[in-house]
């Protein structure tokens, strides 16, 4: 399967991930991934390989300690209300 | 300032004393500065100020430096020219017509035009690297692991260490001794870290040294970087080390792999940014997908969209077996050509960059070129090994970058290895 992506594609990506586009920006996009997928696809000829798992779990006990206030949590935020994060509004 | 190295100019005090205290040390604006804004060269981020420092911002204060200003940066470290930084491109201060490389374009820049004496920068897939190559100076690239990744703002969590940018190899491994070690709050740090004396391995003695040059990475590269890279080998070898060629056959797919993991990691770790808690919300009321998408849209540059899209695209149903999990195989594959290869040689030489650097302007129009030029930095990302670029000479006036790759926790071993190429 060749991996040429049409606008349709984009879009629905750009769905997927939150990301609003304009039409020039979906055209651009579906041009250029064909390109870079084509150039991804060289990976279906890598060998399986057997790798040594050299990663551990690192746990720690849950214990309370000193964290952000609320108020230094909410600093960056554009807009709070009442000690609380202020999403948009739905309707 | 001319250069646009930085995006923010600040002056950070450090203790009295300890080893840095007459040093000024920049830091890349993806690392959090308490009370100093932390940008990431996004528009997302132009306003957002850190609640809490770093842990390796704490060990620089600790250390007694002083940070004169946040670096610039390509946008969430997403480029090798600092051109994607929504705050402008940062100018090489070799030749202003070029760029200083990237995504720790302004950390390199500031420390080559000696407007800091050392900086900090982070390298996901060469990002300390090959700013430290275009600009001549000196950057290292940790065992993944040595130094804590606390308050760096995450790009691609896997393959993403903090190192130092310096003049010279024996201030750069100095740095490297105040930053590295364990931290409570990064899990993925290791005892190796501790206690670490890399700056006194700064002897450049080679002699004995085995030096293993991949054939697949000299290969690719310029005439005029490869000539550069060969002086370099050459004077290595009058200096006692012995020279060989080995083969790392996987590393031809390191950069497709490199690319697929990263976009991947980054299209998970960047959905934070929706405007609620920090960044722009643009002010969007409505649905709140489409509120996000438009918030997102708007704070977002084109090439961390592209690589939003493309991460979303490789782990999405259907693609994910035929990239993510093929990336994941090519990460294990090329970790063990690096395994097998140590098993022969002490280090590994290339050109850090196989090209000189380009002028302004000229990489952005093609994204996969731009991809391209990381071909012998991101096989060290996916193998999790230790990397030094340190100045080989000058090809066509500019300068060249040669790598020493190390095998895991062997900083020392790429330190004394560099600092011959400095005699």
């Amino acid at each position: 399967m060749s991996d040429s992506v049409d606008a349709d594609e984009v879009e629905h990506v750009a769905d997927l991930a939150r990301v609003a586009l304009d039409d020039e920006e979906r055209a651009e996009f579906a041009d250029q991934f064909g390109d870079i997928l084509d150039y991804f696809e060289a990976l279906e000829e890598v060998p399986e390989v057997e790798a040594e798992p050299d990663l551990v779990n690192v746990m720690r006990s849950d214990e309370v300690e000193d964290s952000l206030s609320q108020e230094e949590a909410l600093q960056n935020a554009e807009d709070s209300e009442d000690g609380r994060f202020k999403g948009p509004k739905v309707s | 300032m001319s250069l646009n190295a930085y995006i923010t100019e600040t002056e950070i005090e450090g203790s009295e004393d300890g080893p840095l205290a007459d040093k000024t040390v920049a830091v890349k604006d993806n690392i959090s500065t308490e009370g100093v804004r932390t940008t990431c060269g996004s528009k997302m981020l132009e306003e957002y100020v850190p609640p809490y420092d770093a842990t390796v911002v704490e060990r620089l204060k600790d250390a007694g430096a002083t940070i004169p200003g946040k670096t610039n940066m390509d946008e969430f470290g997403m480029g090798t020219t600092t051109e994607t930084s929504y705050f402008g491109a940062t100018k090489n201060p070799v030749d202003e017509e070029r760029v200083p490389g990237g995504s720790s374009g302004g950390s390199a820049a500031a420390v080559a035009a000696g407007d800091a004496d050392l900086a900090l920068g982070s390298d996901t897939g060469g990002s300390i690297r090959c700013p430290a190559a275009f600009c001549g100076v000196v950057g290292i690239k940790p065992t993944y692991g040595l130094v804590s990744r606390y308050g760096l703002v995450a790009y691609a969590n896997s393959l993403e260490q903090i190192g130092p940018i310096a003049p010279t190899v024996e201030e750069a491994a100095a740095l490297l001794d105040v930053v590295a070690g364990p931290d409570e709050n990064d899990g993925t740090t290791r005892e190796e870290g501790a206690d670490t004396d890399f700056a006194g391995a700064a002897e450049g003695d080679v002699d004995g040294l085995t030096i293993g040059v991949p054939t697949e990475l000299v290969e690719g590269a310029e005439d005029a970087v490869v000539e550069t890279f060969e002086e370099a080998i050459d004077d290595l070898r009058e200096q006692g080390a012995t020279v060989e060629e080995v083969s790392l056959p996987s590393v031809e797919y390191a950069v497709a792999a490199y690319y697929v993991i990263a976009m991947s990691e980054a299209s998970s770790n960047l959905a934070r940014f929706d405007g609620v808690r920090y960044g722009n919300s643009g002010g969007y009321d409505g649905n709140w997908n489409e509120s996000f998408a438009e918030a997102r849209s708007d704070g977002f540059g084109d090439e961390v969209k592209r690589r939003v899209l493309l991460g979303t695209y490789a782990l999405s149903a259907g693609y994910h077996d035929k990239y993510y999990k093929q990336a994941q195989e090519a990460r294990a594959w090329v970790e063990q050509d690096f395994d097998e290869a140590f098993e022969d040689v002490d280090v590994l030489a290339s050109p850090t960059m196989p090209i000189l650097p380009p002028a302004l302007g000229e990489s952005l129009d093609d994204p996969l070129k731009m991809y391209l030029a990381d071909a012998n930095t991101t096989p060290v990302n996916l193998a999790n090994l230790p990397a030094i670029s340190v100045p080989a000479g000058e090809a066509d006036g500019l300068p060249v970058g040669l790598q020493l790759v190390g095998p895991a926790f062997g900083e020392k071993t790429i330190v004394n290895a560099a600092a011959a190429v400095e005699n």
